[in-house]
């Protein structure tokens, strides 16, 4: 469907990693916001009230070996193991579902405590970084959701690993991001 | 499906069209559609300052046209101009038969159109943004702008934000892929080259605009508090969002200018562009510095002086790789057997007066210099030669210049000619005499002026200026008239031109080229009649390219689908844009929409064999 | 369309390999935050391990460092420039004066 390209990558692919540069600049500005009102909230409750730190160890961890998951998806895709794709696939999603039920946990945990997203200059930021970050996240679900209906109804095999492929580049982005999220807003609370 | 029958006509066509030239002239005539609206305002604005103390306009709505005057002329007019150009130049000047992402490329057209409209849905709602072009908080809170006014600026900036970042991706994506067979890096056209490099600005200064417009947007509809200074938040903080921005977005606008120019120069110079990598690698470095130069739009807010002075010494640095540029036109020009032919002229007048708008940049570069003059009809003046003498003029110059090519028919010299000395003339008339009134201390955004301080005239002027803007369309709606009704055929290479779009018909057929050429040098189309002395080495005449008349295509060309899913994306889009003004249901079903929109978008063939 | 980036994408093995290292330094990272006595460097220790995560991920499952220099220079230059205007923002506001 399409010719060789000028560099040899192809154009998704290449479409793909400039749609990541430039959401570098998104969450860049997010994140530049985050920490230049870090410490100017004038409201309680402050950051270190609420954060919980071990329970979002657990989150973290669950979203870090997800990206295993996508990338042992590729890589069964890659070899047209239909199955072990399906499986890896299914655990990607399930494992991002778990992330997003964490978040929601947390966030709907805040709100109850006395921070609505309206409170103050932390739940401002705090939640417009991570749900964003969030948002992404859902985003993705739903992406790999539609590559592993596609893969059970037999509509995806090794010819489509480029599609898996910048899933994945895509999945894996959305974990860099947490990676940097969750260092700059919980352990340098 | 090999389309090798005639091209399709009728709304249907235009509705679900993907082909590169067609989108280039929808955002033409949008966007010129929309220079004329901004003209317009700018023409009411220089009404109600003819004279002291007129109350042909009241304050209120003084605002309002000086904010859309601004953001029209930003957003709506010179962005989707420049981008026309993009669509209709860079695939024929790379050797490609369409750009990397067809659809994607309608449905930013589509956005971009709906986010106007959007804008402009305020003034039958008698509900226009009245905070600038730049918005600045906390005027445009809700406290101290209550209607919907504000909510219209960005929401339409935020729906035509997406166009524009996909567009940065699609044409980004298209110069580094698409590029025929030979064409490295430094062998393309100027004009593709500056399209790379505003690409890569639209993706890294749009996602800063963007994130500032949803903080406004929650800040205004769900009580957050990013620019609230009660709750410990920083009001300038969006003044730093929107120049980190802003500052790149004048790159955006003026680098296309600068490719059209450096293109346009040689072809009626009969010489090939002097120092070409200088120019490349000049603009390049105009990127890079942009993005550390925006506060220099911000001197007076007081951040110090360690702050001012750091990036005023930037500023100053990026005049000098813009400062080359210019010195390479000259040396181009030197000696060349000069053709003044109206994109000729244009790309002179650019050279001028841009010349004289980045003068008085570097003046305001010094912020001692800038204290003066900032909030000045200086200031005024200054980004008015810039953006007119600049970005308006290399537009037009590209319009003459490849209108031959896009119509087949030829305008009319004179009647160029005359459109272009009204627009100079009206260009220094109106903006040469605010440098006075500016330095005599008349602040901007002001709805009059009081008797008696020296200003009387120099406004005079001014609006005298605007009146022969308006007339200098005559000319040109005329020339247009005149070409449609009997333009004489304008042949494949009406300016013997050296770049690739010149080797293929005029207009060019839907596929672009029967064959795709071969590239072995940087002018693949350089003529005979170039002296020896000012050739470039490996520039020797001849053609490495196919000079096959591209009549009928030798063997089928595949080109991809019309399809309705872009429109229907971006109609989702906007519905969920009008339902943020206060209508949940209407955002839920906008949502549903841009969902149907997408799946169908992603599970539809683009090539009309089942895609693999 | 398959055979584009097959063959030199590292082994599952690799990938297994990278997961553990990224756990260890997360599990790490949370160590460091609970031990008092690393307070007054538990910053730079903590940006280090950050950028650690990064790049592995990066470079291994997103394969850079087998993918060629094109699509790294596009993710740098992203990455280099929102770098530079977070911390110049910072800067400006004035996060590193104390």
């Amino acid at each position: 469907m399409e010719g060789p390209t000028s560099t040899g990558i192809p154009n998704r692919k290449l479409a793909m990693w400039t749609f990541i540069g430039s959401e570098c600049m998104l969450f860049g500005t997010l994140i530049a916001t985050y920490m230049i009102y870090r410490g100017r909230n004038l409201v309680p409750p402050y950051p270190h009230d609420l954060l919980n730190i071990p329970f979002i160890t657990v989150t973290t961890f669950v979203l870090l070996m997800s990206s295993l998951m996508m990338v042992l998806a590729l890589a069964a895709v890659q070899r047209n193991d239909l199955r072990a794709t399906k499986l890896w696939l299914g655990l990607t999603a399930l494992f991002g579902l778990i992330f997003l039920g964490g978040q929601y946990y947390e966030f709907s945990h805040f709100v109850h405590e006395g921070l609505p997203l309206s409170r103050n200059l932390f739940s401002s930021t705090f939640f417009v970084l991570t749900g964003t970050h969030g948002a992404h996240v859902a985003g993705g679900v739903i992406w790999l959701g539609t590559l592993l209906v596609r893969t059970v109804n037999g509509k995806l095999d090794a010819r489509h690993a480029e599609t898996v492929e910048i899933a994945g580049l895509y999945w894996h982005f959305v974990d860099v991001v947490w990676i940097i999220l969750f260092t700059l807003i919980y352990l340098l609370v | 499906m090999a389309m090798t029958d005639a091209h399709p006509t009728g709304i249907r066509s235009w509705l679900t069209t993907v082909d590169h030239k067609r989108i280039a002239i929808m955002y033409f005539v949008v966007g010129f559609a929309f220079l004329l609206v901004a003209g317009f305002e700018g023409q009411l604005i220089r009404l109600q300052l003819a004279a002291p103390g007129r109350d042909f306009l009241d304050p209120d709505l003084y605002n309002q046209l000086f904010t859309m005057h601004g953001t029209t002329m930003v957003f709506f007019a010179g962005m989707p101009l420049v981008v026309a150009f993009f669509n209709f130049v860079v695939p024929l000047q790379i050797g490609a038969r369409d750009v990397a992402f067809p659809r994607l490329n309608a449905f930013s057209f589509w956005v971009f159109l709906f986010g106007g409209l959007f804008l402009y849905a305020s003034i039958p709602l008698r509900a226009m943004p009245d905070g600038g072009w730049f918005a600045y908080m906390p005027l445009t809170n809700p406290e101290y702008s209550p209607g919907p006014g504000i909510d219209f600026y960005v929401l339409s900036l935020l729906i035509s934000g997406v166009g524009s970042i996909a567009g940065g991706l699609n044409f980004l994506v298209t110069i580094l892929n698409m590029r025929a067979p030979g064409m490295t890096f430094m062998r393309m056209p100027l004009f593709t080259w500056m399209a790379l490099i505003v690409s890569a600005l639209i993706l890294l200064a749009f996602p800063p605009f963007t994130v500032g417009l949803i903080f406004m947007l929650f800040d205004r509809s769900f009580g957050t508090h990013f620019f609230d200074a009660a709750a410990g938040a920083d009001p300038v903080l969006w003044q730093h969002l929107f120049w980190v921005f802003g500052h790149p977005e004048v790159y955006i606008l003026i680098l296309p200018a600068f490719g059209i120019v450096s293109d346009v120069i040689p072809t009626y110079s009969r010489k090939i562009l002097f120092g070409y990598p200088v120019v490349v690698f000049s603009g390049v470095l105009i990127a890079f510095l942009g993005f550390g130069v925006w506060v220099h739009h911000m001197f007076s807010v007081g951040l110090g002086p360690v702050v001012n002075a750091v990036f005023g010494g930037a500023t100053m640095l990026i005049a000098i790789p813009t400062g080359i540029k210019i010195f390479n036109w000259i040396a181009t020009m030197w000696g060349g057997r000069l053709r003044f032919r109206t994109a000729m002229l244009y790309a002179v007048g650019l050279v001028a007066t841009f010349t004289i708008g980045g003068l008085s940049g570097v003046m305001h570069s010094s912020p001692p210099a800038d204290l003066q003059q900032t909030d000045t009809y200086f200031v005024v003046a200054h980004f008015h030669y810039v953006l007119i003498g600049g970005t308006v003029f290399g537009l037009f110059c590209g319009f003459y210049y490849w209108f031959p090519k896009a119509t087949g028919r030829m305008l009319h010299e004179g009647l160029g000619k005359a459109h272009f000395w009204l627009t100079f003339i009206a260009l220094n008339v109106t903006f040469f005499p605010m440098h006075f009134s500016g330095l005599l201390g008349m602040p901007r955004r002001t709805y009059t002026y009081a008797e008696g301080l020296g200003l009387d005239i120099f406004n005079l002027i001014s609006t005298i200026g605007a009146f022969v803007f308006t007339l200098s369309f005559v000319p040109l709606v005329w020339n247009l008239w005149r070409t449609w009704r009997r333009g004489e055929a304008a042949g494949h290479n009406p300016w013997d031109a050296s770049t690739l779009e010149w080797t293929t018909a005029s207009p060019p057929p839907h596929y672009n080229f029967a064959e795709i050429p071969t590239v072995d040098r940087r002018d693949p189309l350089l003529h005979p009649y170039i002296e020896p002395e000012s050739r470039g080495e490996g520039d020797e005449p001849g053609g490495a390219v196919p000079r096959r008349q591209p009549d009928e295509p030798p063997e089928p060309v595949v080109m991809p689908n019309p399809s309705y899913w872009p429109l229907v994306l971006a109609a989702g889009m906007l519905l969920m844009t009008i339902g943020a003004l206060g209508s949940l249901g209407l955002t839920l079903f906008g949502l549903f929409v841009t969902a149907v929109g997408l799946f169908a978008w992603a599970f539809e063939p683009p090539f009309g064999e089942e895609a693999h | 369309m398959s055979s584009h980036s097959a063959g030199s994408h590292p082994s599952t093995r690799l990938y297994v390999a990278v997961a553990v290292i990224l756990a260890a330094l997360t599990a790490l990272e949370v160590m460091v935050f609970y031990i008092e006595a690393l307070a007054p460097v538990l910053i730079p220790i903590l940006l280090v391990m950050m950028a650690a995560k990064f790049a592995l991920v990066a470079m291994f499952f997103m394969h850079l460092k087998s993918d060629g220099p094109v699509l790294t220079a596009i993710f740098a230059w992203g990455v280099f420039i929102a770098t530079a205007i977070v911390v110049g923002l910072m800067a400006i506001f004035g996060k590193f004066g104390a």
